[in-house]
């Protein structure tokens, strides 16, 4: 049927708009050159050899026993920390949404939600060796056990879990107050007990909440390489086993052949995650809660859960707070008086410390404005406007969330290391500081479009409609009525890109060269060689700088960001 | 208000315009908006009335340039506009949501599209001010547009889409986000400013009354394609189609056969009688047809036309609301002002006629 002049018309005026025009061409090819080449790179390095297709070299990578125990291992991690986490994070998110609480709990609680942004994604697993490890402060030395092992299977389990389990609190607990305590006060009204209630109400309700949550986790956790590194020891997972085939065995057409594996596997997940679990929880929790939700006062039910959190939470963030100790003790394990700043300065007098957390710093600095600018633009472009390659721009920059960064790694030595296509051309990036400035790009734009996204989806389409009608063409649509609106969440965007950029790790370590130091590259160096006290001392700076930043945005929105008046009526 | 003078207000014409989407379930193609045509005079306030999904909202959109139509072209002051994006057409539209920009002030809100038409500052400061004094809205320049009320918002956006003097106005259900007597205070309001300036509008309405209230013209559309146009007295008087009659206010509808022509109308036989009714031409005797009366054309006493029974009487404050049966049909009746008539109880014997002017025949 007909419908073409308007498809025509529509085309016809994008063209007229020479400016948004070149947005879309210039961010397709971003998002083909850097997301989805180095993808499309891997397969065709593992599928095509000299003579043409075939599975060689898949072949030989899953005869390998390490690699069918590395699947495994990943697998049975990812399982258990998706429901440990889930299980702690709605226990949290419960108490935080039905349980009133002390203002001391509510404090704990902000703190669990706040640590893992600003921490680098190895913190805990230091501090895990450091506590319980052989010359751990708490087995060796509280309760004198003297081989006890936190490297492996249940020292990754314990770390990740607590790395993780915040992510599922913040997720449920958004999810929990869209619930309308009517209807659980319905329940409650027929006769229904409080435990009742949850089990034949709250929980149902909530049930594809909580898969959405365990799969974020699962793949979170399989897609982590930063931990398994540090604690893992013998024990390989997907991640790490890709790092050792390409700097241990120098096989990279093998390392190609696993990244596919686990991106398989990722993405898998994710497809299911995204299509059709967030579908079923948008659909069973829409709305707000019309009304305030009667908070449980129960002491029989508040101060078992209260303290049980409370344990919790106090527990980790010791774990936490075991990193800056750690750094001011002569020597971890022997000597822990009198306290020093010895490892502080040999982080700047022996290695280098200023040139690593210069290079950290400003790479970070180059790449968070270019990353919240690009995921603004691309929630823009998403949200408000209609075009053919719509679909193309959301699709890549929402994938590029479930590629583990280890793949993505990969993907950048082969698809960059010899130009494009093996080609030679574009291989001067590689190496250089520009390419680890795009992967920092690449690894933050997901979180900064999908929060850009949800920022954007509250603005009424027509505030925007009403700005174009008037005169004003796209850039000044986007500068004079979007951005401003969205100042609060674009400054978030910017904040997070910088805090994940200077902590990143997994895809950094495979593409740096000696000529960048960074700082977690250190971190990861000195954890591996068990020099503990000066890599505390390395993440103890690496986390003040981190929550320096976001200080520095709390600030900010609070001065400069939607002012309060108008704030009070969204 | 005299010195307000706008630019020459253009006339707007749609040219055999059609919309076609995708229905999202069944992925099958349909008409929102079906080969429209239209010719909008300058000056005129023209209100495009349907019930929702009937295509109003698409072919104000498609005026404004938000959407392109699949047939046909639009023309704006005699220009074909189909090409240019909204910012380049002459037209400045009022959101059902009213839009207002929350992070500017009154003030900028309004001067917002002057500022883009580069117009001098001291211009700029001179044109928002007497159009806020149009809209009284004068001394509330600085404040914030979430410290209005929903009333003032509305005059807010009227402001702004005014002060630009556009080619024609749009306004997408402007009033349905007020209360029902700030409503009816701001129609009379929008009517009064757009009579003052001269200026073409098209409204986009699910409200008759509003349409009634505010048009020289009412387009009522149905399912994509325009079901009648004309004046509010032709189409609440004169409608083409039980469709427009049942829209436009409630009605009654007598079915029956065409028994003779009169001079002036014809004669209807219906179940209960025979009554006459004015029309323009003759009709063919022994032809079906339906007789369209309004519940307040008829009245309901102890002599008459038909004779019915009362079926529901009911006190409405401002009139008697009856429904009364004749012959086998149900017939609604208000009887405005009860207080000194005799009224019926349910069960009673009556008598209703009315004024063969009136009627109008289907």
């Amino acid at each position: 049927m007909a419908g073409t002049q308007g498809r025509d018309l529509d085309r016809k005026k994008l063209m007229a708009d020479p400016i948004m025009m070149t947005t879309i061409v210039v961010l397709i090819a971003f998002l083909t050159l850097f997301i989805l080449y180095p993808l499309a790179i891997l397969l065709v390095d593992s599928m095509f050899g000299s003579s043409g297709f075939t599975l060689d070299t898949f072949r030989r990578v899953l005869a390998m026993a390490s690699f069918r125990t590395a699947i495994g291992n990943t697998m049975k991690i990812g399982l258990l920390v998706g429901v440990l986490s889930t299980a702690i994070g709605l226990l949290f998110a419960y108490v935080e949404v039905y349980v009133r609480m002390r203002r001391f709990t509510g404090g704990l609680f902000r703190l669990i939600s706040m640590l893992p942004v600003v921490s680098p994604p190895f913190v805990l697993s230091l501090s895990m060796i450091m506590l319980f490890g052989k010359a751990g402060l708490i087995t060796r030395f509280l309760l004198g056990i003297y081989d006890n092992n936190v490297y492996g299977y249940w020292g990754i389990v314990i770390v990740q879990t607590m790395t993780f389990f915040p992510v599922c609190y913040m997720m449920l607990r958004g999810l929990l107050k869209n619930i309308d305590p009517s209807l659980e006060e319905a329940s409650r009204d027929m006769g229904a007990s409080r435990m009742k209630v949850f089990t034949s109400v709250t929980l149902p309700l909530l049930l594809p909440g909580l898969g959405n949550a365990f799969l974020v986790t699962f793949i979170e956790s399989i897609a982590d390489f930063a931990n398994p590194m540090i604690i893992g020891g013998s024990y390989d997972t997907l991640a790490t086993s890709i790092y050792l085939q390409i700097t241990g065995a120098m096989d990279k057409e093998g390392a190609a052949a696993m990244a596919v594996v686990l991106l398989v596997i990722t993405l898998g997940m994710f497809a299911v995650q995204k299509y059709y679990l967030e579908a079923k929880t948008a659909a069973t929790l829409t709305g707000k809660a019309s009304r305030g939700r009667m908070l449980i006062e129960d002491s029989s039910v508040r101060i078992p859960l209260t303290i049980l959190c409370s344990l919790v939470a106090v527990f980790v963030i010791a774990m936490y707070l075991c990193v800056p100790i750690g750094a001011l003790f002569p020597t971890w394990g022997y000597k822990f008086t009198p306290l020093t700043f010895k490892w502080f300065e040999q982080v700047f007098t022996k290695y280098r410390g200023l040139q690593a957390f210069r290079d950290s710093f400003v790479l970070s600095l180059i790449a968070s404005p270019i990353t919240a600018l690009l995921s603004m633009i691309i929630s823009y472009l998403v949200v408000k406007k209609k075009f053919k390659a719509k679909g193309f721009i959301e699709a890549v920059s929402i994938l590029a969330m479930a590629v583990p960064g280890t793949v993505l790694g990969v993907g950048y030595i082969r698809g960059f290391a010899g130009g494009l296509f093996h080609s030679g051309f574009l291989s001067g990036i590689y190496g250089t500081g520009l390419i680890l400035v795009i992967v920092f790009i690449v690894r933050s734009l997901p979180t900064g479009t999908r929060s850009g996204i949800s920022a954007l989806r509250q603005i009424d389409k027509s505030i925007e409609e009403s700005a174009y009608d008037m005169g004003a063409n796209s850039l000044k649509v986007f500068t004079s009525v979007t951005l401003p609106l969205i100042k609060d969440s674009f400054l978030s965007g910017l904040v997070t890109a910088f805090v994940r950029s200077i902590t990143a790790i997994s895809a950094i370590i495979l593409l740096v060269t000696p000529s960048y130091l960074l700082i977690t590259v250190q971190i990861n160096e000195f954890a591996e060689k068990g020099a503990f006290s000066i890599a505390c001392a390395f993440a103890t700076i690496l986390i003040l700088i981190t929550y320096g930043a976001v200080l520095l945005m709390n600030l900010f929105i609070r001065f400069f960001g939607t002012s309060r008046t108008q704030r009070e009526e969204t | 208000m005299s010195e307000m003078h706008v630019k020459q207000p253009k006339g707007v014409k749609l040219d055999h315009i059609s919309k076609i989407y995708q229905d999202p379930k069944t992925k099958k193609d349909f008409y929102a908006v079906h080969d429209v045509e239209l010719d909008i005079a300058p000056g005129s306030f023209v209100t495009l009335l349907g019930p929702s999904g009937c295509g109003k909202t698409t072919t104000l959109r498609m005026i404004a340039g938000f959407e392109s139509p699949d047939e046909g072209e639009i023309y704006l002051g005699g220009e074909p506009i189909n090409e240019l994006t909204p910012n380049k057409r002459d037209t400045a539209m009022v959101f059902q949501s009213y839009a207002l920009f929350p992070h500017y002030n009154v003030f900028d809100n309004v001067a917002y599209g002057l500022k883009l038409r580069k117009v001098p500052r001291d211009e700029i400061r001179t044109r928002v001010e007497r159009i806020l004094k149009l809209v009284e809205l004068s001394g509330m320049e600085q404040r914030m547009t979430n410290q209005l009320s929903g009333g003032q918002q509305q005059r807010v956006a009227l402001a702004r889409a005014l002060v630009v003097e556009p080619g024609v106005l749009l306004f997408d259900e402007p009033l349905s986000n007020l209360d029902a007597k700030l409503r009816v205070q701001m129609r009379t309001e929008i009517r009064r400013i757009q009579q003052a300036l001269g200026i073409t509008a098209v409204y986009v309405t699910h409200d008759q009354s509003e349409a009634m209230a505010i048009s020289d013209q009412i387009i009522l559309m149905k399912q994509g394609v325009i079901a009648q146009m004309g004046s509010p007295t032709e189409i609440y008087y004169r409608p083409n189609s039980e469709f427009v009659a049942d829209f436009i206010g409630e009605c009654n509808f007598l079915h029956g056969k065409i028994s003779g022509n009169a001079e002036k109308g014809c004669i209807v036989a219906l179940e209960a009688g025979k009554v006459a009714v004015q029309t323009e031409k003759s009709r063919k005797v022994g032809e079906d047809c339906e007789i369209v009366l309004r519940p307040e054309a008829i009245t309901i006493g102890e002599q008459g036309l038909l004779p019915c029974t009362v079926e529901l009487s009911c006190f409405m404050g401002s009139y008697q609301n009856y429904h009364v049966r004749v012959g086998s049909e149900l017939v609604k009746i208000t009887d405005n002002c009860p207080l000194n008539k005799k009224v019926f109880r349910e069960g009673e014997q009556a008598m209703i006629s009315f004024d063969p002017a009136c009627a109008h025949l289907l």
